[in-house]
C-alpha cells in the first residue's frame, strides 16, 4: 500500500480524499494556490505545498509544479480528485514517467474517453447505444448549419474537450446556430484551451442517469447501480440521487451491462462513470464516460456501502476486487444537494465573500462533504460549489424528508447561497413524485427563483413563527419601567407578510406555550426560541417545524421555511393601519444602466457608444468563476456611454454602460 | 356640570381634530402621518398622557385671532416606550403649518422642565414651518427658551429629535443641540436658509432634498444620525433606540435580559484579520459577533464610514461601540470620523454607558484638505473625548495601532481600564515600510538592505509584544474569546468610580 498520497485538487474533494486516506493509515500531502493558503484542506492534510497563483492555470492546472511538489513530498501516488487534471492523460503519463502512481485509469483510457467523438465511436463499436449525430468535428459556424439540418432540430453544440456544462449550447432553429456555435467555441477555448465543437441531436425532456463502474484491471468490472442527476441548471448538476426513481431493474441491468462493456473495451481500471441520457420511454443513449471520481459519488457510497475513494486507492496499489456483480446490493435511497455560493434570485450568479456564518446540520442519515468552514473566504477563482449535503433513508420519501429538514437548518451568511432554492426544489410535488428531467428547473421555476407570489402552505408556518418571535421579543422585561405602567407584551397584532396583512392573536397558555389565533382558528403553539438565535423551532398543534430567522429593522423578520423566504413585519393593528398610508417608494430607475450582476472580470463589451440595440441583444460578457455570462439589453435603446473596458475587474452592481 | 362636561368633550374633539380632516388628508398625501398618529406608533398603546390640550395662541395681528385651534400646533405630554417613561412633543403641521408661537413654545418648555425634574428623555417630533410670523418677536423668544433648555438638559437627560417635515431657519438649532437627529427620507429637510435664498444670494440652484434632505444630512454633512424610509419605520426604530438609552445621567443604562451566553466563543474571528496586513476586512462582523444577540444600533452608518459607532448590549446592559473600519480609507482618522466618534464618546460618558473600542488604525489621513480643514483641532476632539471619559473603557486592538492614532483610540495612557490586543496587533509608531525609510534613509538605494531592515522592523515592532512588555496592553487575547473577555472586563468594572477634577466645564477644542 502507498505511504503517502498527494492530492492534486482543492476544496471539498481534497478533504474527502484526505478522510479516506487517513482512515487507511496513508499520509496526505496537499497542493494549494495563493488564494487557498488558509483553506480547510490545506490544514487537514499532513503537509501542504504552495504551487502558484490563484488562477487555476497558474496552479492547479500546472503539471510541472504538481510533479515537483509530489517529488518533494515523497508521495508514491497522486489522487487527482475531479475537474482540474483528473482527466488529463498527459498528467497521468507524466506521473508514470516519474514512477508515481496516478490514482485513476490508464492514460490511454483517459485519452480515448476524453475525446467526445472518439469515445462515441468506441462506444458504438462496443454495442453501446448512442445519440444520433455528426461523426466529426465541425470546423466553423458556416458548416454547422447543414449538419444541424441534417440531424434535425433541436441540436446540441458541444465542446469536444468539454465537461460540466461549459462550451455547450442548444439550437432550436437555423437562426440560432451561428451564435450558439460562436458562444460554445469561445467558452470551450477559454475553459479548455481547445475550441473543437461537434453537433448531435438534442433529446427533449431527457433524464440524466449514469452508471458507476469499478474495474480492477484484472478482469473484474462491476457496476454499482445508477445515479440520477436530472436536476440541473445551466447544465450543471444540482441534486443527484441513487437509485433513480425512474429506472426499473431491466433497464438498470441493460445500462449496467453496456457500461461494463465500454469499460472493458477501453481497458478501464479504477472508478469511472458512464453517463446516459434517458428519454421518457426509457430509451437510453450513451453521453460520455467520465474517467474519474464524480462529484456525486457519495450517493452511490450510501446505497452500496462501497467507499469509492478507498477502492480507487486499493486498485491503484494493485489490489483485486474481491467480489462479483452479485455481491453488489442497493439498500435504501440517497440524495445529494450541491451547495453553491451563488444567488438564485439573480439567475444563479456566483457570490463571493467571507462566510461569516457557516453552520451545517448534522444528524442520523446525513453526510456533509464540505470544503469550507465558518470564516472561509469564497473567491471568484474557482467553482462556486462549497459543499455537498447527502441524506440517506430506508426509502426515497424518508431520504427526501431528511434532506428537506437538513436544508432548513443549514445556516450560511456572508455570501448568498442556493440553500433556499434547493429546499424549494425538494419540496415540490414533482420532485417527490420523481417526475424529473433535465429541464426540471425551467419547468418548475419558469420566472426564476423568488418568493412565491401567492400565499402557500409554508406561509402558515412562517406567519406563526413571526408572531411567536415578536411575542417572545416583547415579553422580555427591560429594567426601568414606570411602576404601574401596565406594560404588557401585545397579544393582538398584525403580521405583514411580503406586503399582505394578517391579523394574529397570541396569548400565553403556560411557560413557552401559546395559543395562536389566525384566520379564524385557534392553534396550540410552543417555542423555546430566544432572541438572537438563528433558528426558531416551533410546534403547532404538535407539528414540529424549524425555520431560519433573522431580525431586520422596524420589527421585521426574514424567515425561511421549506425554501420559502418571506419578510414578516409584526405591528400593532393601529401601526399596521398607519403603515398602509405610507407611500410606496419606487426603486431608483436602473433600466437606463447596465450593471454587473456579479463580481467578475469584464471579458468584452460587444456594443459601442451611439449604437442602437434591441432588447435581448448581447451587450457585454462578464466572466466569473470560470463561466462566461452574457449580459443582454433589457429594452430597446441607444447606448450613450461605456464606463469600463475589457480586462477590468467589476464589483457587483458596478455600472458597465448607460443608455440615452 | 353636564354642560361643562359637554363643553370639555367638544374642546377635546376640536383639539384632536387639529387642522381638520382636509388638512390631515393632505398630510397623508404628502406621505406623512399626523402629529397624533405618530404618537400612536411611537408609544405603548394607551400610555399617552396629554398636557395643554386647551392652550391657544394669544396673537391678534393680521386676523389670526379669528382662528384659534386648541393645542396651537403641537401635541405634548408623556407616555411610555417598552414601559419606560418618555416626554414628547409632536408638532402638528395641519395647525398653522406647525409654526411655533409663544404658546406653542411654552408647551414644549413645560414638558422639558418636567423631564429634567423626573429624569426622563425628551423626544421631539419636528414638523414645523418655522416661527409664527404673526407672533413676532414673542415667537423668537419662544425658540430661545427652548434652546436654553436644550443646553441645560444636555448631558442630564437624552434628547432625541425626529425630523418629519420642514425644519428651517432658527428652528434647526433646537434639534442641532439635542443628542441625536433622525430624519425621514423624502419628507423632511433641515437647513438654515432655503433654496430660494440660496438662489438669490449665491446663484446656486438646489432642491430642498439636495440642500437639506435626509440623504444629504446622513451622508454629506453628518448633521443627522439616521435616515428612515417613512414615518412608521422611523418611529419603530426610535422605539428600538430608546431601549438602549438610560433615562438620565442619574441612573444606569437599562438592562434587557438575554440568554446569549457571556462566554460564547466565535472561532471564525480567528480568521477575521487577513494574513496580508494591507487587505481590508469588515469590522462590523466583529461587532455583531461580540454583541448580545448580534444586535447593534449604528449611529451615522452612512457618514465618515471609516469609523463605526453605535449601541449594543453586553450581558443585557448597553455599551457604546467605537471601531475603526478598515474597509473604508483603511480605517484612518480624519476630520469627519474624529468629529463623529468624539460626539458619540461624549454622549456615552454623559450617560454612564461603558465604551468598547476596537482599534485598527493606520494613522491620520494626510493632505492639504485635512490640514486646511483643521484636522489638528478635530482630531483633538476625539483625543479629548476619550481622555476625559470616566466611564468603563475597554479597548481591543485587532491589527494596526500606529502613531498618534494609537494614543487617541482609548489607549491605556488615556485611562483605558482594560486594554487587550489580538495576536495580529501591530502597535508601533508607524508601519514597517515608512519606519525603515526614515530610520535607514542612507540605505534607501539598496533594495536588499531595505528589505532586510523592513523584515527586522516587522519582527521587532509589528506585534503586540513590545506594548505588552510595557504593560500598555493588559493581555493578548484570542480573537474567538473577545466577547467573553470584554464581558469579564465589564463585570469587573461595574464598581468603577472615577471623577475628573472639579471645574466649571472643560474647554474642548471646538
Amino acid at each position: 500500500m502507498f505511504k503517502k498520497i498527494l492530492i492534486a485538487n482543492r476544496g471539498e474533494i481534497a478533504c474527502r480524499i484526505i478522510r479516506t486516506a487517513r482512515a487507511m493509515g496513508i499520509a496526505t500531502a496537499a497542493v494549494y494556490s495563493e488564494a487557498d493558503a488558509e483553506a480547510l484542506f490545506v490544514r487537514e492534510a499532513d503537509e501542504a505545498f504552495l504551487i502558484g497563483a490563484a488562477a487555476s492555470a497558474g496552479s492547479y492546472l500546472r503539471i510541472d509544479r504538481i510533479l515537483e511538489a509530489a517529488q518533494k513530498s515523497g508521495a508514491d501516488a497522486v489522487h487527482p480528485g475531479y475537474g482540474f487534471l483528473s482527466e488529463n492523460a498527459a498528467f497521468a503519463q507524466a506521473l508514470e514517467r516519474e514512477g508515481i502512481v496516478f490514482i485513476g485509469p490508464p492514460a490511454d483510457a483517459i485519452a480515448a474517453m476524453g475525446d467526445k467523438i472518439r469515445s462515441k465511436e468506441i462506444a458504438r463499436a462496443a454495442g453501446v447505444s448512442t445519440v444520433p449525430g455528426h461523426p466529426g468535428i465541425v470546423p466553423d459556424a458556416e458548416s454547422a448549419l447543414p449538419i444541424a439540418r441534417d440531424i434535425g432540430y433541436p441540436v446540441m453544440l458541444k465542446a469536444s474537450a468539454g465537461g460540466g456544462g461549459k462550451g455547450m449550447r442548444i439550437a432550436f432553429q437555423d437562426g440560432e446556430i451561428r451564435d450558439s456555435f460562436r458562444a460554445a467555441q469561445s467558452e470551450a477555448k477559454a475553459s479548455f484551451g481547445d475550441d473543437r465543437i461537434f453537433i448531435e441531436k438534442y433529446i427533449e425532456s431527457p433524464r440524466h442517469i449514469e452508471i458507476q463502474v469499478l474495474a480492477d484491471g484484472f478482469g473484474t468490472v462491476l457496476y454499482l447501480g445508477e445515479r440520477e442527476c436530472s436536476i440541473q441548471r445551466r447544465h450543471q448538476k444540482v441534486i443527484e440521487e441513487a437509485p433513480s426513481p425512474f429506472i426499473d431493474r431491466e433497464t438498470r441491468e441493460a445500462m449496467g451491462r453496456q457500461a461494463v462493456a465500454l469499460a472493458r473495451a477501453v481497458g478501464y481500471r479504477s472508478a469511472g462513470t458512464v453517463e446516459f441520457i434517458v428519454d421518457p420511454r426509457r430509451h437510453f443513449y450513451f453521453l460520455e464516460m467520465n474517467t474519474r471520481l464524480q462529484v456525486e459519488h457519495p450517493v452511490t457510497e450510501f446505497v452500496t456501502g462501497f467507499d469509492l475513494v478507498e477502492w480507487q486507492i486499493r486498485i491503484a496499489a494493485g489490489e483485486r476486487l474481491p467480489l462479483g456483480q452479485s455481491d453488489v446490493r442497493i439498500a435504501g435511497s440517497a440524495i445529494e444537494a450541491r451547495i453553491y455560493a451563488e444567488d438564485p434570485e439573480r439567475g444563479f450568479l456566483p457570490s463571493i465573500g467571507r462566510l461569516t456564518r457557516y453552520r451545517p446540520p448534522a444528524g442520523k442519515g446525513l453526510r456533509l462533504d464540505s470544503g469550507v468552514e465558518e470564516g472561509a473566504e469564497i473567491t471568484l477563482h474557482y467553482d462556486p460549489m462549497i459543499a455537498k449535503l447527502i441524506a440517506h433513508g430506508a426509502d426515497r420519501a424518508s431520504a427526501i424528508d431528511r434532506l428537506a429538514q437538513a436544508l432548513d437548518r443549514f445556516l450560511i451568511e456572508g455570501v448568498r447561497s442556493n440553500l433556499a432554492f434547493l429546499a424549494r426544489v425538494v419540496a415540490t410535488e414533482s420532485f417527490r413524485k420523481g417526475a424529473l428531467s433535465t429541464d426540471f428547473i425551467d419547468r418548475e421555476f419558469p420566472r426564476g427563483f423568488g418568493a412565491p407570489a401567492r400565499f402557500v402552505k409554508a406561509d402558515r408556518t412562517i406567519l406563526a413563527a413571526a408572531a411567536l418571535a415578536y411575542r417572545r421579543l416583547a415579553e422580555r422585561e427591560i429594567s426601568g419601567r414606570l411602576p404601574g405602567s401596565g406594560f404588557e407584551a401585545p397579544s393582538r397584532f398584525s403580521v405583514i407578510l411580503d406586503g399582505k396583512p394578517f391579523e394574529v392573536g397570541v396569548s400565553a397558555a403556560a411557560s413557552l406555550e401559546y395559543a395562536i389565533l389566525s384566520e379564524g382558528s385557534v392553534r396550540r403553539a410552543s417555542t423555546s426560541w430566544q432572541p438572537g438565535e438563528p433558528l426558531i423551532e416551533i410546534a403547532i398543534d404538535g407539528e414540529p417545524a424549524v425555520l431560519q430567522i433573522e431580525s431586520l429593522p422596524a420589527s421585521t423578520f426574514a424567515l425561511t421555511y421549506k425554501g420559502v423566504v418571506r419578510h414578516a413585519q409584526a405591528l400593532t393593528p393601529r401601526a399596521a393601519q398607519l403603515l398602509a398610508l405610507m407611500p410606496e417608494k419606487k426603486a431608483p430607475d436602473r433600466s437606463r444602466r447596465l450593471l454587473s450582476p456579479m463580481p467578475g472580470l469584464l471579458r468584452a463589451v460587444v456594443a459601442s457608444p451611439g449604437q442602437e440595440v434591441k432588447a435581448g441583444e448581447p451587450l457585454a460578457i462578464v466572466e466569473a468563476m470560470k463561466m462566461e455570462n452574457v449580459l443582454s439589453a433589457e429594452r430597446d435603446g441607444r447606448i450613450s456611454k461605456i464606463h469600463v473596458k475589457p480586462g477590468d475587474s467589476l464589483a457587483v452592481d458596478q455600472v458597465i454602460l448607460e443608455f440615452e | 356640570m353636564e354642560q361643562i362636561l359637554r363643553r370639555l368633550e367638544e374642546k377635546r374633539e376640536a383639539a384632536r381634530a387639529g387642522g381638520g380632516a382636509r388638512r390631515i388628508d393632505a398630510q397623508h398625501k404628502r406621505g406623512k402621518l399626523s402629529a397624533r398618529e405618530r404618537l400612536e406608533v411611537l408609544l405603548d398603546p394607551g400610555s399617552f398622557e396629554e398636557w395643554d390640550m386647551f392652550v391657544e395662541h394669544r396673537s391678534h395681528d393680521f386676523g389670526i385671532d379669528k382662528s384659534r385651534i386648541p393645542g396651537d400646533g403641537v401635541v405634548t405630554g408623556f407616555g411610555t416606550v417598552s414601559g419606560r417613561l418618555v416626554f414628547l412633543f409632536s408638532q402638528d403641521f395641519t395647525v398653522f403649518g406647525g409654526s411655533l408661537s409663544e404658546a406653542h413654545a411654552e408647551k414644549i418648555t413645560k414638558i422639558m422642565d418636567q423631564a429634567m425634574n423626573v429624569g426622563a428623555p425628551v423626544i421631539g417630533l419636528n414638523d414645523s414651518g418655522g416661527a409664527r410670523i404673526q407672533d413676532g418677536v414673542a415667537s423668537l423668544a419662544g425658540y430661545a427658551e427652548v434652546f436654553e433648555r436644550n443646553v441645560l438638559a444636555s448631558g442630564v437627560i437624552p434628547q432625541i429629535s425626529l425630523i418629519m417635515g420642514p425644519c428651517a431657519g432658527g428652528a434647526v438649532y433646537s434639534p442641532a443641540m439635542t443628542d441625536f437627529i433622525f430624519m425621514v427620507k423624502d419628507t423632511s429637510y433641515m437647513f438654515v436658509t432655503g433654496p430660494d435664498v440660496v438662489k438669490t444670494v449665491t446663484h446656486e440652484t438646489v432642491t430642498h432634498e439636495e440642500l437639506g434632505g435626509a440623504v444629504t444630512h446622513t451622508t454629506r454633512s453628518g448633521v443627522a444620525d439616521r435616515a428612515f424610509e417613512n414615518d412608521v419605520e422611523a418611529l419603530l426604530e426610535l422605539r428600538r433606540f430608546i431601549d438602549f438609552l438610560p433615562a438620565s445621567n442619574r441612573v444606569p443604562p437599562p438592562f434587557l435580559p438575554t440568554s446569549d451566553p457571556a462566554d460564547r466563543t466565535e472561532p471564525s474571528l480567528d480568521t477575521l484579520v487577513p494574513a496580508n496586513p494591507n487587505k481590508p476586512y469588515d469590522i462590523k462582523e466583529l461587532i455583531l459577533k461580540v454583541a448580545d444577540e448580534g444586535a447593534f444600533f449604528e449611529i451615522q452608518p452612512e457618514f465618515a464610514k471609516n469609523i463605526v459607532v453605535g449601541f449594543a448590549r453586553l450581558e443585557g446592559s448597553t455599551v457604546g461601540i467605537v471601531a475603526n473600519q478598515p474597509m473604508v480609507l483603511a480605517g484612518c482618522l480624519d476630520i469627519d470620523s474624529s468629529r463623529k466618534a468624539a460626539r458619540f464618546v461624549r454622549f456615552c460618558d454623559c450617560f454612564n454607558i461603558p465604551i468598547v473600542t476596537f482599534v485598527d488604525v493606520p494613522g491620520f489621513l494626510p493632505g492639504t484638505g485635512q490640514e486646511y480643514g483643521a484636522i489638528i483641532k478635530h482630531g483633538a476632539k476625539l483625543l479629548f473625548a476619550f481622555a476625559e471619559a470616566t466611564v468603563p473603557k475597554v479597548t481591543v486592538i485587532t491589527r494596526k495601532a500606529y502613531g498618534g492614532a494609537y494614543d487617541v483610540m482609548s489607549s491605556k495612557h488615556l485611562r483605558g481600564d482594560v486594554n487587550y490586543a489580538w495576536p495580529s496587533a501591530e502597535i508601533a509608531v508607524m508601519g514597517p515600510k515608512g519606519a525603515v525609510e526614515i530610520i535607514f534613509r542612507a540605505d534607501l538605494g539598496d533594495e536588499a538592505k531595505i528589505e532586510a531592515r523592513t523584515e527586522e522592523y516587522r519582527e521587532k515592532f509589528a506585534n503586540p509584544f513590545v506594548a505588552a512588555s510595557r504593560g500598555f496592553i493588559d493581555d493578548i487575547i484570542l480573537p474567538r474569546d473577545t466577547r467573553r473577555r470584554i464581558c469579564r472586563a465589564l463585570q469587573m468594572l461595574r464598581g468603577k468610580n472615577l471623577a475628573n477634577p472639579p471645574k466649571k466645564h472643560d474647554n474642548i477644542p471646538l
